[in-house]
């Protein structure tokens, strides 16, 4: 169990990298807390695996350095470092059975056999494969091997983090949301750091206390669900996580208000911008009011998703989308308004902070 | 369901079994034709029965010279196998290094049977040859065409160099097929070199090793023309492996009855030998 320390890391795939586009991880300056759950939350492509493999020290990183407890590890091997890594690509052992495969992180570490016993029928159960266990792990189905790739992650008791990388992207939704319910306990139990690697956003809010969103080898914003909800810091967070996403439009400010289109917005204060940067006004669809007052739009379409429906429309040219209660009538001339508290000004894709400063 | 027979069918196969029947069937029918008669020229022929075959069972020289082709196949594998799995094991996976070595590697296979013999008969000359001359020099006691032991080491030697590297392409074919998240894996288990080449390399060779295996043993078993070239089956009978010896038998002494019957057994031992080698290393597979 440790606090993991990334300063200021950067990782370039190449030999010589000179421009920021060479470089797979941008610049990671952060801390990991001990015992934390952490999701790792990003398309794919944005550098989720490299981050992982640079703190299980698979790969060195091109620049800065990782600590765990305080203490550089940054050239440390993985078997020093002590970490478990549940892979994207399920490795299994072919020749061994799923007992052997388990077994094998706790025996090259030379364990007892009672404890080794102990510990994987533990595992065993809780992936659901206690009756396969004499079994040779070669002709099982992708979604048991994704199983005893995981098992083989939560085996050994005395790691320092554990990292998984898309572990279930194989499992049937029901299984998955049960192994999922079962690796939260084992984090409460156990009291492990967890990191958890996907690009599904409801795995990432339902499984981490903490949400790292990273977008093209940035980390953009550390927070909890809600704060990545009601305050993206970039617009990409804003995008990528709520169904439909946050509306964006480009924006001026005049004053103390907003200017979209011939529409002004009032704000609750003067936002302080730099002279020539690029403004956009963000709302998220749950904040958008579609009612008989406020400014005019034109609604092209109404979708019923259950409980509630979505009004995709266009709000001085640009699309705005809209969800609200299924029962909510939607008058003959609708007109829109935004709530102060859904407010979001975004200058060149990342936040300004209420009362000015950016 | 009603299938409708078509018979037309037949003369797609039809090459296949004519190029079938006049390269194996139709010799390996004159071969029995020979074995079981006895002639004396002139095209006249008296029935021998199975006596051609007792005689050959029977005989010292026959047996002495399968021992020797069993002695000489198991030391080729014991050689060659796990040799060619080392060097496999240490070449490069990327970089420049990769079409250097492989082209290395494929030099020796593509050079014919005898001038294989023949540039290792000169090399190991103790006269005029590279190899003899210094090792001579070395003070090592060195001739194979008068000692059995340096006859065979040459020859084993000889065999080594040439075929090592076709072990090392099936391996390295084998290697490379191995996604590196096995063996990112295998560092975070804590997998020791030993245990990632048991549990992630071998297993991904097996098939391929299979082939080696199976290759290099009926290639070494029926060893004739690199032997000859250099040793011509000496010194004395030391080198004179079963093939050697059936060409003596046939060409030299034109005893075509023993040799034909030899030529049968010879055939039914490789088939037999090779089934058994085949049904060991897959019997692992089919338990699973
Ligand atoms: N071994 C590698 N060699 C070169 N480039 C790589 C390698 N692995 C990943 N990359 C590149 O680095 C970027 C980040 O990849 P990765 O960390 O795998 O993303 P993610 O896990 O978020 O999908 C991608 O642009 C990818 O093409
Ligand atoms: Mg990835």
């Amino acid at each position: 169990m440790a606090r993991i320390t990334l300063d200021h890391i950067r990782h370039a795939y190449g030999p010589k990298p000179s421009t920021d586009k060479d470089y797979a991880l941008k610049e990671v300056h952060h801390e990991w807390d001990d015992g934390g759950a952490y999701a790792l939350l990003g398309p794919s492509g944005c550098g989720k695996t490299t981050l992982l493999n640079i703190i299980s020290g698979l790969l060195t990183p091109s620049e800065g350095k990782i600590l765990f407890d305080g203490t550089d590890v940054t050239h440390l091997s993985t078997e020093k470092r002590n970490i478990a890594q549940v892979f994207q690509f399920p490795v299994i052992y072919d020749t061994m059975t799923v007992y052997d495969n388990l077994a094998f992180p706790l025996r090259n570490r030379r364990m007892p056999e009672g404890e080794v016993d102990k510990r994987v029928h533990d595992i065993l159960s809780m992936i659901d494969l206690s009756e396969w266990a004499g079994r040779k792990a070669q002709g099982l189905t992708a979604d048991q091997k994704q199983k005893i790739s995981l098992g083989r992650g939560l085996v050994r008791s005395d790691v320092n983090a554990i990292l998984f990388d898309e572990p279930l992207t194989v499992i049937d939704p029901h299984m998955k949301w049960v192994l999922r319910s079962q690796l939260k306990r084992l984090h409460r139990q156990s009291g492990f750091t967890m990191v958890y690697v996907t690009h599904d956003q409801t795995e990432a809010l339902t499984f981490a206390d903490k949400v790292v969103v990273m977008y093209e080898g940035e980390i953009v914003q550390i927070g909890t669900p809600v704060e990545l909800f009601e305050r993206p810091r970039h617009t990409f967070v804003g995008y990528f996580i709520g169904s439909p996403g946050m509306n964006f439009m480009p924006a001026a400010v005049s004053g103390s208000a907003l200017v979209v289109g011939d529409q002004q917005i009032p704000l609750e204060g003067q936002p302080l911008t730099a002279p020539n940067a690029k403004l956009e006004l963000g709302i998220r669809p749950e904040f958008v009011r579609v009612a008989r007052e406020g400014m005019p739009i034109s609604i092209s379409q109404i979708e019923d998703v259950g409980r509630q429906k979505i009004v995709r429309a266009s709000f001085q040219g640009y699309p705005l989308a809209a969800v609200m209660s299924e029962d909510t009538e939607i008058p003959a001339d609708p007109r829109v308004t935004f709530e102060p508290a859904g407010l979001n000004l975004y200058a060149d894709s990342w936040r300004v902070e209420a009362g000015g400063q950016q | 369901m009603n299938k409708t027979w078509n018979n037309k069918a037949w003369f797609l196969v039809l090459p296949v079994l004519l190029l079938v029947a006049f390269s194996a069937i139709i010799p390996l029918m004159t071969v029995v034709n020979y074995s079981v008669q006895d002639t004396f020229g002139n095209n006249q022929f008296f029935w021998a029965g199975t006596d051609w075959f007792s005689d050959v069972l029977h005989s010292d020289r026959f047996w002495d010279a399968l021992v020797r082709n069993l002695i000489f196949s198991f030391v080729i594998l014991a050689i060659e196998i796990p040799l060619g799995i080392f060097i496999a094991l240490n070449m490069p996976k990327t970089g420049i290094g990769v079409p250097v070595c492989l082209v290395l590697m494929a030099l020796p296979l593509l050079i014919p049977w005898n001038v294989v013999g023949t540039i290792w008969q000169v090399f190991g000359r103790v006269d005029i040859g590279l190899l003899g001359h210094y090792l001579r020099i070395l003070g090592i006691d060195y001739n194979y065409t008068q000692d059995p032991v340096d006859a065979w080491v040459t020859v084993i030697v000889m065999d080594v160099w040439h075929w090592t590297s076709l072990v090392v392409l099936l391996c390295y074919a084998g290697l490379v097929s191995i996604p590196d998240a096995y063996y990112q894996a295998a560092k975070i288990d804590g997998a020791s070199r030993w245990s990632v080449f048991r549990y992630i390399q071998l297993p991904k060779m097996k098939r391929v090793l299979l082939i080696a295996v199976l290759l290099r043993f009926m290639d070494s078993f029926m060893i004739y023309t690199e032997p000859f070239v250099v040793t011509g089956g000496g010194p004395g009978n030391s080198t004179t492996f079963l093939s050697i010896d059936l060409v003596k038998m046939a060409v030299g002494q034109f005893d075509l009855g023993p040799a034909a019957a030899m030529s049968i057994i010879y055939f039914l031992i490789i088939l037999l030998l090779s089934w058994v080698f085949y049904t060991v290393m897959t019997s692992q597979d089919a338990k699973s």
